[in-house]
């Protein structure tokens, strides 16, 4: 792990448009020495697992500012415990109220990062936590 | 300006720098070496009669309500009539939504304006797999005819106007709200609105598109087509830089992209053989009020200006209504922070003041929680009461256009409008704003400042209260709006309801028929209405226009 570079997949799941966070978190990451896959909009979580397998990434980065992220997110985590899938560190961010953030949290998802979040913060944390995994 | 006083303003400048300025700087250096707007355009020190000098008050500003309409569009402009107060809403079904529409209108709110949820916008039934945990989430869900005649039960639809942020299954929407009107005896020409309908800054900015972008250019002109003759006091677009704003553009590539839009759909429909200023006078625009104080209300009247020169050099409109820009504003949700929330009441009101100097025609403000959820029903209460501080306390509204004269934002306007012309030139020279857009050209463009707005806030060129420096420890908001759970089953079996209760037979029969007339040259509209009419669901409709027109696959680049 150590001298390879860091895979990420940023995903958009669901329906939502709002598309400014996942995109500045991609170039934030690419420019922080990370290798970016971005999936582009409307996924649904079988195809956002399917693509973080097949690119064979060690993040996935989730963005929902719809709402929906209490249906989408914990179908994604459950598909990637289904295909086994333990080595995957899965973050998200977007417009998430605080009490989902916990059981968002109890669920699986490493880390929420809501508005106003510095990109260095989130930069750091993959870091710190994709070895750990 | 003649040459005399010239002169003596630039002697006397030249002495004020020598005798004060120069003594002062170096004891008291200025904060920064530079100084920007919040769109990263410089900012002198002074702002002065040197400005402008070939500032000409006929030629670039006359008077409001007279060509270029830098001061507005309405002679008496806020004197006359206030700006319709107009809040986004909707969430869950057409019940619960309905009952938020009518507390609204009771509070004070002079116009309604519907928020669709994402199943809607992008033409999914309520049960279509896709839909799943979306349901009810943004906005309400329409299925059919049947949610929209409760959503708007109880609220007469030639008391009230009604916005619908509407894109691609726009003409599906408006024929539903067409046969609610019919149904409650009221006469299509009494029907006051406005349908948001500009798929170009869906591609490349809010995502809720359906159909590529010749056929849906064919769904746009068909609607202006048909509301020229049925609906003559319908808004048939509202040609929208909020959402390319909220992306990441700059204030200047804001009023570019969405003029150069706004281009593209004169284009097409003259192209169609529309008469100019038939459909011309009922196209609208849609803007964002981000923080800036100065440099937005300078948009907001460069953008005027610069359409009304538009219309009248580029398309030789001849009726002074088809060169006002008329324009909804709602403040910039991308500046919210869910950060010590309640500082978001304090941005919005600047914002809204922002709206309301520059001349707005409607404003939606947002509400303080809005980085954290839907708004709930109290901060949507402070948003409302913010508009209505500003109408009845503030003064600005008394007289028309009371910023003009500025040194400072007469400037401001005069550069604005020429950046956006230039990119106007540079997106004309790409083929238009449609073939900017399969160039990625304008995603480019929105991508860049996004970023670089970022890093600036990261490196703290940027200043955000509460988030990158004046921090504080806080409790979490309470009290957020939560959307019943339940909601998507309730609305999968109201849809499953209607369709045992339609007649089968006439449903698909108009269907074929929209079908068929969707693969002619015949306006679209009254199969739309014929099926609407029949209970034909949302879902269904688009299917029979996916199935002709194709779906759009945005191609990605970051």
């Amino acid at each position: 792990m150590k001298n390879t570079r860091i895979r990420v997949l940023i995903a958009k799941p669901g329906l939502d448009g709002h598309d400014r966070g996942a995109k500045v978190i991609a170039r934030a990451l690419r420019d922080a020495g990370m290798e970016v896959i971005y999936t582009g909009l409307r996924q649904t979580p079988e195809q956002i697992v399917e693509s973080a397998i097949q690119e064979d990434v060690n993040v996935i980065g989730l963005s929902i500012l719809s709402g929906a992220h209490m249906y989408l997110f914990p179908k994604i985590i459950k598909l990637l415990k289904d295909k086994k899938v333990t080595d995957i560190l899965v973050i998200a961010g977007g417009i998430i109220p605080p009490e989902d953030i916990a059981e968002l949290k109890k669920m699986g998802i490493k880390e929420i990062f809501t508005p106003g979040t510095d990109t260095k913060e989130i930069v750091e944390f993959i870091k710190t936590n994709v070895n750990t995994i | 300006m003649d040459y005399q006083e010239k002169k003596r303003i630039e002697e006397a400048k030249k002495q004020w720098e020598n005798r004060i300025l120069n003594k002062v700087l170096p004891q008291f250096p200025e904060r920064k070496e530079k100084f920007v707007t919040g769109s990263n355009q410089e900012v002198n020190r002074l702002y002065d009669p040197l400005d402008l000098e070939d500032f000409d008050y006929l030629a670039d500003l006359s008077f409001p309500g007279d060509y270029p309409y830098t001061r507005g569009v309405q002679p008496t402009m806020y004197r006359g009539k206030l700006w319709t107060m107009r809040q986004y809403a909707g969430f869950g079904d057409a019940e619960e939504s309905n009952k938020r529409y009518k507390y609204l209108l009771k509070n004070g709110q002079t116009g309604l304006s519907i928020a669709f949820d994402l199943p809607t916008q992008i033409g999914y039934d309520s049960d279509h797999p896709m839909s799943h945990g979306e349901v009810g989430k943004v906005g309400v869900a329409i299925d059919t005819l049947q949610d929209m005649e409760i959503l708007f039960d109880g609220i007469p639809l030639d008391k009230v106007s009604t916005s619908m942020t509407i894109n691609a299954p726009a003409a599906i929407l408006l024929a539903m709200y067409i046969a609610v009107a019919e149904k409650q005896g009221i006469s299509k020409t009494e029907l006051n609105g406005t349908i948001q309908n500009d798929i170009l800054k869906e591609y490349v900015a809010r995502g809720t598109y359906i159909f590529p972008p010749l056929p849906s250019m064919r769904l746009i002109t068909d609607i202006f087509d048909y509301c020229s003759q049925e609906l003559p006091k319908w808004n048939t677009i509202s040609i929208s830089g909020y959402h390319i704003r909220e992306a990441g553009a700059t204030a200047i590539q804001e009023i570019a992209f969405t003029l150069a839009n706004g281009i593209a759909y004169v284009d097409a429909a003259v192209k169609k053989g529309l008469d100019l200023d038939k459909f011309a006078p009922r196209l609208s625009f849609f803007f964002n009020a981000h923080n800036d104080l100065f440099e937005e209300i300078a948009k907001f009247r460069a953008a005027r200006r610069l359409w009304a020169k538009i219309m009248k050099e580029r398309f030789g409109a001849k009726d002074p209504k088809s060169m006002m820009l008329r324009f909804h504003t709602q403040t910039a949700g991308c500046t919210l922070t869910a950060q010590q929330p309640d500082n978001n009441i304090v941005r919005v009101a600047i914002q809204a003041l922002a709206a309301v100097l520059g001349g707005t025609q409607s404003l939606h403000t947002n509400s303080r929680d809005e980085a954290l959820s839907l708004p709930s029903q109290e901060s949507v209460r402070i948003a409302l009461r913010t508009q209505q501080i500003i109408a009845y306390e503030s003064g600005i509204t008394e007289t028309v256009d009371p910023m003009a004269g500025s040194y400072y934002l007469e400037k401001m306007t005069k550069d604005m409008e020429k950046a956006a012309m230039d990119y106007i030139i540079q997106i004309d020279k790409l083929g238009g704003a449609p073939k900017a857009i399969e160039k990625g050209f304008i995603q480019r463009e929105i991508q860049n400042s996004a970023y670089q707005y970022q890093k600036d806030i990261e490196d703290k060129k940027r200043i955000i209260v509460g988030v990158n420096q004046f921090r504080s420890e806080e409790e979490p908001m309470k009290d957020l709006l939560k959307v019943n759970p339940e909601i998507e089953k309730r609305q999968v079996r109201k849809l499953d309801e209607v369709k045992k209760k339609r007649k089968e037979k006439e449903v698909q029969e108009k269907l074929k028929l929209l079908r068929e007339i969707a693969s002619s040259e015949q306006n679209i509209m009254p199969p739309i209405l014929d099926c609407v009419r029949s209970y034909a669901t949302l879902g269904e409709i688009c299917d029979q226009l996916r199935a002709v027109f194709g779906e759009y696959k945005e191609s990605i680049k970051i």
